[in-house]
């Protein structure tokens, strides 16, 4: 165990968990924005919305990560009709392929996840918001979302700590993320032991500042599930 | 009946002692690599050919050993062999001071000079300024990946592959605008074929033996040296009974292994 090597090269990691944080943050983000829309659009009773978004999650969820990012990488590199079109400057660029393939993969679980949300909102609350007369577009925005969002919270939290793991695959196409930069230490060393424990250790750090936030967020969706600290019983001991 | 059980299972232990005691390495399991062409590749059969594997199997046949070939990626291939998965690396692998502190190598069985690549008329005359800005590929953990980081790290961005074979896609798909390897693997296992043809080598011979080593050999465990014994008899057996030059015009039309 020779540490000084890990300390010699600590801004190779310091790059890798910038682009590991980078990089799962923003396919995170897009992720989402996109799949609370699509949930939405895959619990219509109109075949004409629903079946496109059954066929985008069918194919992402049914392939693995790392053959979606090859297909992005190196397939669609073989054609020329690519390399000739405008996107070629944005699909040369492994970094964009990595965050395509992440954003598409966490999209379609994400969306899954919503999916369930919403189908499972008790009936009786819809029936009161039909009740007092809102529109479908504010039953949605008071009602339906906020409720759901409260069940997909647990669901959501482990597609966030997957994607977070998943992102290690980017190092096989070239880019430098905790897993590249724990690579490079490896070959330049031969020490895969050093290398790959300082990666599990900065992964578990990311894993438990996550896990700490999800937390807070929960905590504070579920206040009013929480017992109240004024009605919980005192029981004192006998004297 | 008890007791010639109690016979069969000491009659076992003996021998299994005997085989743990004195390995004289009549089996011998030999890491390769097989995505680094023509040294190492696979058919599209899904068997193993090369120099490299041949060069292995003459080997074991020079030594009167049995061989089992196991496929491992690069940049795993040290580390491998050091958890003992085979006994022996023939992989192209280049004899330099950095690894000599992990494993023990044999004498050299091969030697060939490293070069660059480009597409053509990427630049008129090959010159450090003339590569300022550009990507460049290597293998990840080789020599050439050492060489690059080394000398031009600062002035190009360096692109780690797991396989040569994925350099080449990059290069051809314009991800990477110059490739280093070495000479031989670059010439057989691209330019000379169709999607190279469009790519040439530029710049010097490198040769530097504080990076390049001196020629390819076989690495093994540093505690095994009766195996570096046996191998080395093995190369010189094979380079004077004339199988060494049978494998080598298999492949090349000149001389591989060097002066």
């Amino acid at each position: 165990m020779d540490i000084s090597i890990i300390l010699d090269n600590s801004s190779v990691y310091l790059e890798g968990l910038k682009n590991t944080i980078l990089l799962v943050s923003v396919s995170l983000f897009i992720g989402l924005m996109f799949a609370v829309p699509l949930a939405i659009l895959r619990n219509s009773d109109n075949p004409f919305y629903q079946m496109p978004v059954r066929a985008f999650i069918y194919f992402f969820r049914g392939t693995p990560l790392l053959v979606q990012m090859f297909l992005v990488y190196y397939g669609f590199g073989q054609f020329d009709f690519i390399k000739e079109s405008f996107l070629w400057p944005l699909f040369k660029e492994a970094y964009f392929c990595a965050l395509l393939a992440f954003t598409l993969n966490t999209c379609a679980y994400t969306t899954e996840i919503f999916r369930g949300a919403i189908k499972a909102t008790p009936h009786g609350e819809i029936e009161a918001a039909m009740a007092s007369g809102m529109s479908r577009a504010l039953m949605l925005r008071r009602i339906i979302l906020p409720s759901a969002f409260r069940r997909a919270l647990p669901a959501y939290s482990n597609e966030i700590i997957f994607m977070l793991h998943g992102s290690s695959l980017a190092s096989v196409i070239t880019i430098i993320d905790i897993t590249g930069a724990a690579r490079i230490i490896n070959s330049r060393y031969y020490s895969p032991y050093e290398a790959f424990l300082t990666a599990a250790l900065l992964y578990m750090s990311l894993t438990f500042i996550l896990v700490f936030l999800i937390k807070r967020l929960e905590n504070r969706w579920f206040a009013h599930l929480q017992p109240q600290s004024e009605s919980r019983p005192v029981i004192e001991a006998p004297p | 009946m008890r007791r010639a059980l109690l016979v069969a299972v000491v009659v076992m232990l003996v021998a299994l002692a005997g085989n743990v005691q004195a390995n004289d390495w009549k089996k011998i399991r030999i890491g390769v690599e097989g995505a680094y062409p023509p040294f190492s590749y696979v058919e599209p059969n899904g068997e193993l050919a090369g120099f490299d594997i041949d060069i292995a199997k003459a080997l074991g046949e020079a030594m009167g050993a049995e061989v089992t070939l196991v496929a491992q990626d690069w940049d795993g291939i040290i580390p491998a062999l050091l958890a003992k998965k085979y006994d022996a690396i023939i992989a192209s692998m280049s004899i330099t001071e950095e690894r000599k502190k992990k494993v023990a190598f044999t004498n050299k069985y091969y030697k060939t000079p490293a070069k660059f690549i480009c597409k053509k008329g990427l630049m008129t005359e090959f010159s450090k300024e003339n590569m300022k800005g550009k990507v460049v590929g290597a293998q990840r953990a080789t020599i050439h990946d050492r060489y690059l980081t080394d000398n031009y790290g600062n002035d190009v961005e360096i692109k780690r592959y797991g396989t040569q074979d994925e350099a080449y896609l990059d290069l051809t798909a314009g991800r990477v605008d110059m490739l280093i390897a070495d000479s031989v693997a670059l010439s057989d296992g691209f330019l000379k074929k169709p999607e190279g043809s469009d790519y040439q080598f530029i710049g010097p011979d490198l040769t530097d033996s504080k990076w390049f080593g001196d020629g390819a050999g076989i690495a093994v465990r540093k505690e095994d040296t009766a195996l570096v014994d046996k191998l080395n008899q093995a190369i010189e057996t094979i380079r004077s009974n004339g199988t060494y030059k049978a494998i080598q015009d298999k492949y090349f039309d000149f001389n591989v292994y060097g002066e």
